[in-house]
């Protein structure tokens, strides 16, 4: 064992550098997230932090839950595609609690408006207006109805051009 | 309290169901969604779209963007035969607001909604120092708002400028996909609200899912393939003039 009989200062410093490495194990295991390195080089119960947000547009399957008389009005017309919440804004909390929430009906004249002014910058194949001729600024709903706008020989009593 | 061998043995295993389903309650856990069933994305159907800005006015809704940031934004092109490598851009406010009035004129407009384009090859995660960003399993790129420096680096990286940093919190802020309503089987906010149907939300593991069809049928591009980034945001009918 002559070759170690000075070597006690290489077995201190080693020791120290194996306890320096056990303690940044130790404090690695406290600050290291839990999830982290879950799926890949991130924590993964971030995932899970995003998922959580809270939703505000109910879906138009729950709108259609409850307002199936409108559904009925909605499924044959032109506006069979566009969802409740296009219009009628994120109503989450009135699906949650019907009674206390109630929304707002949306101002036809602003509303079809954003849609149906007529730009050039448009499809060509989607219907457009000039509002100030087409009604003269009266509510849509005066000669339309929103949930099913196309005129029927009974409901075109006047108002269009 | 003295418990007998029988008792215990009786009594650990109904400790641990109760634990379990304990564990079980927690209510952002959802219960019947798999990461590994899924990779989503989004078609967007240019013709389409008529710039009125739901998406963008939902999109701020759904995920309190503050104003003058955007998760998403719609453009409206207007190109001439003399600038057809540059022709003219706007997006006031995002588009948010719609777009004011064309007058009939010379040449063609459109509109191209942007988002995140969720790359599977994401530039913007590899470049995040601290592993705050990256892509779920299910492909949608999410920054970890608890983990973020701040540092931006994610925001030059992005070939498409769809992050910004949130004015308030101060840490990179993006389009998430609405991963908080597609693990509940709804749609995207601005997918939900797009009265044209211009946006579709896409999973690309479910054999069911019409995009492969369309896919498959129809003409459709990504933004920037030049740049390999695995976009999954597919543009149908996109003019070539579009950045």
């Amino acid at each position: 064992m002559s070759v170690f009989k000075d070597a006690g200062h290489l077995f201190r410093f080693a020791g120290l550098f194996v306890l320096a490495f056990l303690l940044f194990l130790v404090i690695r295991g406290f600050v290291v997230p839990k999830t982290f390195g879950q799926y890949g080089h991130y924590r993964g119960a971030a995932i899970g932090d995003v998922a959580a947000h809270p939703v505000k547009f109910a879906g138009h399957q729950t709108c259609e839950a409850c307002h199936t008389d409108i559904l009925d009005v909605k499924k044959n017309g032109k506006h069979a595609h566009v969802n409740c919440e296009a219009c009628h804004g994120a109503l989450a909390k009135h699906a949650d609690d019907p009674a206390s929430v109630t929304p707002v009906r949306p101002d036809t004249a602003v509303l079809c408006a954003r849609c149906h002014t007529a730009s050039a910058a448009k499809p060509k194949g989607f219907p457009q207006v000039v509002p100030a001729d087409h009604s003269t600024g009266l509510p849509c709903q005066m000669c339309h109805n929103p949930h099913s706008p196309a005129m029927d020989a009974g409901a075109a009593a006047g108002g269009t051009k | 309290m003295n418990i007998s061998r029988r008792q215990m043995l009786i009594l650990l295993p109904a400790a641990a169901v109760a634990w379990k389903s304990v564990q079980a309650g927690t209510p952002e856990d959802s219960p019947n969604y798999k990461m590994t069933d899924h990779w989503w994305g989004m078609l967007i159907d240019v013709p389409k779209c008529i710039g009125c800005g739901n998406c963008v006015r939902a999109c701020q809704t759904e995920n309190d963007v503050p104003d003058g940031n955007f998760r998403t934004w719609v453009e409206r092109y207007h190109v001439t035969d003399e600038n057809m490598t540059s022709p003219e851009v706007i997006s006031p406010d995002g588009g948010k607001e719609g777009f004011p009035v064309a007058q009939e004129d010379a040449g063609k407009y459109f509109f191209v909604p942007k988002l995140c384009n969720h790359c599977a090859d994401s530039p913007c995660t590899q470049v995040c120092p601290v592993g705050a960003t990256f892509v779920t399993p299910d492909g949608v790129v999410m920054v970890d708002q608890s983990y973020c420096l701040g540092c931006a680096y994610c925001v030059q990286a992005c070939p498409y400028g769809c992050r910004y940093i949130h004015p308030e919190k101060h840490v990179a802020d993006k389009c998430t996909l609405c991963y908080h309503r597609i693990t509940k089987g709804l749609t995207t906010a601005c997918c939900e609200t797009c009265p044209t149907g211009a946006r579709q939300l896409v999973d690309l593991k479910n054999p069911k899912d019409p995009i492969h069809e369309f896919l498959k049928t129809h003409s459709v591009q990504v933004l920037k393939p030049q740049m390999a980034t695995g976009a999954k945001a597919y543009y149908y009918d996109l003019d070539g003039s579009v950045r």
